[in-house]
């Protein structure tokens, strides 16, 4: 299943549109540790592809998706994400890079004390989204992610499966360029992680960019999608169309 | 800006914090009252300087037969001609306004109903025993008053000199320590006041780390993350200033009661009480709201 022929990255390359990810030469190191998170990684994620990032605890793919938030600043090298020079975008402009960039954790990250569809309409209103338009498109991304009839129940209702597609909706109601997973399938059983994958792909085939960080070897050997491999915060591999790798 | 939600969001830190929220409330409240009480009692003593400089200032009292100032006792009681030459002296005085003569006849009259519920001080007094008096207002009350005194007091038949502006400034001297003190204790609780409105904010931050952090995450502008803060701890101060206000009035109209039984003039009006109120009102909301902006910036960063 999900073996569906692969997207041909960089899809039609006009003069404006770029790679939405660019890394180039970039270090990032944290004070008090001897060795740096990432060191030297250069890599292009292409508009509307679908990467894994995979490698063990500590290899530097947290790092990576932190730095493409600029949660965290590069020490060293250059970082573009969608056509924007991360380096030369002041403080109060991040705001708006993050309303192109859904994200998704492992620990879904949902607000206890509101519901399905509060939860996703939240993400809408604290960007000052007008209710008319809010009405409009959280039940359509409700029913993208498979939640039809669910938007009254609270988190604490829904299994961890359901739990991370309110999550994955609430990433994806803007709309985002990209979508950033960290370990999404952490806390969930196999069977349940195909459904959260299928989730995944359908927001890819919208044309949203996926960058998807796991350990889930299933998966990536299931996906057959680009696969991009850290270790010690290098870039040992990067295949397209790859598998998670011999040595786990 | 969706009002309606920032709104939510305000109530909802407010009663999360419920008791932060009370015990701000309560120091905005007090400190804001001090700090009105001090203004007011800055006015009441402005008011009544004023009040009393356009009086007398200084009484030049004449000597009677049973007075008993060395000069009086080697002189005897002022005759018409001394009276002449004293008023003479005053009138010529370049440093005095207005010179007006109180006969022992009119002293006693005064004595009479000052008296009045004092019957045995009344009989045992006759109008002779009482002075006869030269009231003097001075052009410049502050400096002249001391020269003016000195002059006079040494010229036959003047028994003594009172300076009415050196027991005003006694009295004086003992409002203005009370308004002092009562600046001084509202300044140290505007201080607590400030460092309260930080923790509450803090803790409020802190109780809704979840949702800021979501916010940030979706894109949520700095602004837009702590409006719900910067509200929060301006609705606290504003809260505050009410109760305060409360308190100014009543203490206000407690002094007005006050004025039955003592011969104490309150000298605040309407306006003076409206404009300590306003005044403390930008204070509390200002107040509250920087220290919030500040205690934001440290904690909700980008």
């Amino acid at each position: 299943m999900l073996q569906r022929p692969a997207r041909q990255s960089a899809v039609s390359s006009s003069a404006c549109d770029g790679p939405v990810i660019h890394f180039e030469n970039v270090t990032k190191a944290y004070p008090n540790q001897s060795r740096p998170a990432l060191e030297s990684v250069d890599l292009d994620v292409e508009k509307g592809e679908f990467v894994f990032l995979v490698g063990p605890s500590g290899s530097g793919k947290s790092t990576f998706l932190r730095l493409v938030l600029k949660e965290e600043r590069p020490t060293e090298g250059r970082i573009h994400v969608a056509g924007k020079d991360l380096a030369r975008l002041t403080n109060w402009k991040v705001p708006h890079l993050r309303r192109r960039i859904g994200c998704v954790f492992q620990d879904f990250r949902l607000l206890p004390n509101k519901n399905v569809y509060q939860n996703i309409a939240f993400a809408l209103e604290v960007i000052g989204k007008p209710r008319r338009f809010i009405r409009k498109v959280v039940p359509e991304v409700i029913d993208l992610v498979g939640l039809e009839g669910k938007r009254d129940r609270m988190p604490d209702e829904l299994s961890g499966g359901e739990q991370q597609r309110v999550a994955m909706a609430r990433a994806f109601v803007n709309r985002p360029m990209i979508l950033l997973a960290d370990e999404p399938t952490g806390n969930i059983d196999p069977a349940t992680s195909i459904g959260i994958m299928k989730v995944l792909d359908r927001i890819n085939r919208t044309g949203t960019t996926v960058v998807m960080a796991t350990h889930d070897a299933a998966i990536v050997d299931s996906m057959r999608k680009r696969v991009i491999e850290l270790e010690y915060g290098k870039v040992v591999r990067d295949q397209s169309r790859g598998v998670y790798g011999q040595a786990y | 800006m969706r009002a309606q939600f920032v709104l939510h969001e305000v109530w909802i830190g407010l009663r999360r914090n419920l008791t932060m929220t009370i015990a701000l409330i309560v120091v905005v409240a007090i400190s804001l009252s001090l700090f009105g009480t001090g203004l007011l009692f800055v006015k009441q003593v402005d008011n009544t300087r004023t009040l009393w400089q356009g009086k007398v200032q200084l009484s030049v009292y004449l000597c009677t037969k049973i007075s008993e100032s060395p000069q009086c006792v080697s002189n005897g009681p002022v005759i018409p001609s001394e009276i002449a030459q004293i008023r003479q002296d005053l009138v010529s005085n370049p440093d005095v306004a207005n010179v007006s003569f109180v006969t022992q006849a009119q002293a006693y009259q005064l004595f009479r109903k000052e008296f009045s519920q004092n019957r045995s001080m009344i009989d045992n007094t006759s109008a002779t025993d009482i002075p006869s008096s030269f009231e003097v207002r001075l052009k410049n009350t502050e400096a002249d008053a001391t020269t003016v005194a000195e002059v006079i007091d040494g010229v036959r038949g003047v028994d003594e000199v009172v300076n009415d502006s050196s027991v005003l400034d006694k009295f004086y001297k003992l409002l203005d320590g009370a308004r002092n003190a009562v600046v001084v204790i509202a300044i140290i609780l505007i201080i607590a006041a400030i460092l309260l409105v930080a923790n509450t904010i803090r803790l409020s931050a802190f109780s809704r780390r979840r949702e800021t952090s979501i916010m940030r995450l979706v894109g949520a502008s700095n602004f837009y993350v702590q409006l719900p803060f910067l509200v929060e701890g301006m609705i606290a101060g504003l809260f505050g200033w009410l109760v305060a206000t409360g308190l100014l009035v009543a203490v206000t109209s407690w002094l007005d009661g006050l004025q039955q039984y003592f011969p104490f003039n309150v000298q605040l009006s309407t306006a003076d009480l409206v404009e300590v109120i306003i005044l403390a009102m930008i204070i509390g909301v200002l107040l509250c709201g920087t220290t919030s902006f500040l205690t934001l910036r440290r904690y909700l960063r980008v």
